[in-house]
């Protein structure tokens, strides 16, 4: 049987060597990661199930990353309570405080996710790790608690399509334009039950940051898991992470379900404009729209490379003085890396505030909140109603390149136009 | 089983953000989450809504982030039951894995706000006793059964395999 990339990693965590599409299966999973936010309920139904131990100590995440810095006393308290569990239950990988960012640029970083691995994650951005050649996917806090106890997940085999991505990128189009083009093209839930799987020539070019945020939006199309193959890009990136790595490779003729070819080199700079991610249109096309503030960072553009991105536009110039820029690097390492590259004097000097390593605007948790009719520009993931903050306030999803663009002329503006 | 109840009707791709805005995921505390239930979407919902009433949706209900907390704000509201044209993938798994019943109606579009309905669940049937129809609502796997079965994905994994080392 012809097999997807997806299919091959189920399939030898289940000890087979192949699964049909549709299958129920119970699978051994490498990596469970849970946050500040679902890693207390996942507790509180660990400790229901009456287990005397996790599965395996050094097979847990925990990262208190959505309101760290603390936001309030409830907050504190949740932080709290996971603190203690790590500390009864000899968690190996807790991050909280100065060791923390945001989850799916940290445990990247520190190697704790590796290719041909099965990460779950309390986290429904979990799915940023196929970026690595792993399968990795979001759920709820009760299918965590399930396998902090067994170390095992239920998943039914899903069906792949495969977007094809030839040709050669223009300009200041990103892996950001690249997955937003692609939610547009089949919508929010386009890919709903799916693997998404991201190959052909021009997906060689991108980097790994480039990578990781095309795969962190894939839940935003519905997709099950976003997955990249194994290169050599992605082997230099893990050099000193990881040792032998398990790769995986579609078989050439494997079972799609679809195959969506992309032409690249016609995607534009683009913007998801209120309130869905799926409401692309190119950055080009649209007429003055004022905007209030500017958020770069999260798990989807908070790497190094993206604020390079945001660095080369804001360099010698200002924040429009009607502007909030709010820029994010995503972990402590990001954040000493762009002090060491001089960005964070960039920033600074175009008048930006720099904040900690958190999630906190991008899910209207705290540190940016929008007051009723205002308008951000982000380079987060997500622009539902409400988002960021007040129902009636409205974010627009782009590019670091472009929201550094806007948030020096004050409106939606294409790079090109500095 | 069958649940009757009075519908709150609403649209599609209803996601995490509306059904529980994460400014109030500082606590798992049912009662304190059920107060917010859908607010972004309809600020009034938590006064209209009463014990055994039931959701009707459109497509992608649920989609977004992966708090398990939209599922019990929404159960701690009174909700016995959501039906659905389709929901994303995680809140579906968290309806199932916590006991919260959902349903798969591929046109819900007959049904509106202050209807009464009555699912059956066994024969696979939904009547919208205000407009006197029957419709066909779509059959729950095997697997998932046996989980909605045991009360509950952690009574599911209590049965059977807890790491014993």
């Amino acid at each position: 049987m012809k097999q997807t990339i997806t299919q091959k990693i189920i399939a030898r965590h289940v000890g087979k060597k192949e699964l049909r599409v549709g299958e129920f299966v119970e699978a051994k999973v490498d990596i469970a990661l849970a946050n500040d936010v679902t890693a207390p309920l996942a507790i509180e139904k660990f400790e229901k199930v009456g287990a005397k131990k996790v599965f395996a100590q050094n097979k847990i995440a925990l990262v208190m990353d959505h309101f760290t810095p603390n936001k309030d006393i409830d907050a504190a308290g949740q932080v709290k309570k996971v603190r203690e569990f790590a500390k009864k239950y000899k968690i190996k990988h807790y991050y909280e405080g100065g060791n923390c960012g945001v989850e799916h640029a940290l445990l990247p970083e520190l190697g704790v996710v590796r290719p041909g691995y099965i990460v779950i994650g309390a986290d429904s951005h979990t799915c940023t790790y196929g970026a690595l050649g792993a399968f990795s996917t979001g759920m709820g806090s009760t299918d965590l608690a399930a396998i902090f106890a067994t170390g095992l997940v239920w998943l039914k085999v899903p069906p792949t399509i495969l977007f094809r991505c030839n040709g050669k990128f223009s300009k200041w189009v990103t892996g950001k334009d690249l997955i937003l083009h692609i939610i547009g093209l089949i919508g929010v839930e386009g890919a709903n039950y799916r693997a998404m799987e991201f190959g052909g020539d021009a997906v060689g070019e991108l980097t790994m940051a480039d990578r990781f945020t095309v795969a962190n939006m894939a839940i935003e199309a519905g997709g099950e898991n976003g997955i990249f193959h194994v290169d050599k890009t992605t082997l230099a990136y893990g050099k000193n992470l990881w040792k032998k790595p398990d790769i995986y490779f579609s078989d050439p003729d494997a079972d799609y379900e679809r195959i969506l070819d992309i032409d690249v080199s016609k995607i534009e700079p683009t913007v998801s404009l209120p309130h869905l991610p799926s409401n692309t249109v190119p950055v080009s096309k649209i007429k003055k729209i004022f905007i209030d503030q500017v958020v770069i960072g999260s798990c989807t553009n908070g790497r190094i490379e993206d604020l390079r991105q945001a660095a080369s536009v804001l360099k010698n110039r200002k924040t429009n003085p009607n502007v909030r820029l709010l820029i994010m690097p995503a972990t402590p390492k990001i954040y000493a890396a762009a002090l060491k590259e001089g960005l964070l004097k960039i920033f600074m000097d175009a008048n930006a505030i720099i904040s900690p390593p958190t999630c906190g605007p991008c899910l209207g948790g705290h540190m940016g909140i929008l007051a009723e009719g205002e308008r951000c520009v982000a380079t987060t993931n997500r622009n539902f109603v409400g988002r960021m903050g007040h129902p009636r306030s409205e974010v627009y999803l782009v590019s670091p390149y472009v929201a550094a663009a806007c948030a020096i002329k004050g409106y939606i503006v294409h790079p090109e136009e500095m | 089983m069958l649940i009757k109840g009075r519908v709150h009707k609403y649209g599609n791709n209803i996601n995490t953000d509306e059904i529980i805005p994460a400014r109030y995921l500082n606590t798992t505390d049912p009662a304190k989450l059920a107060r917010h239930c859908l607010e972004d979407l309809d600020k009034d919902f938590v006064k209209k809504v009463k014990k055994g009433d039931i959701l009707v949706v459109g497509k992608n209900f649920g989609c977004g982030s992966s708090r398990e907390h939209a599922v019990v704000s929404i159960k701690a509201s009174g909700i016995s039951a959501i039906i659905a044209e389709s929901y994303a993938r995680i809140f579906f798994r968290n309806a199932i894995n916590t006991g919260l019943p959902v349903f798969i109606l591929k046109n819900t579009s007959e049904i509106k706000t202050g209807d009464i309905v009555e699912i059956d669940a066994d024969n696979g049937i939904l009547r919208n006793k205000t407009g006197n129809k029957k419709f066909s609502i779509d059959p729950i796997p095997k697997f998932i059964e046996k989980i909605i079965d045991a009360g509950g994905l952690i009574n599911y994994v209590r049965k059977k395999k807890v790491s014993k080392n």
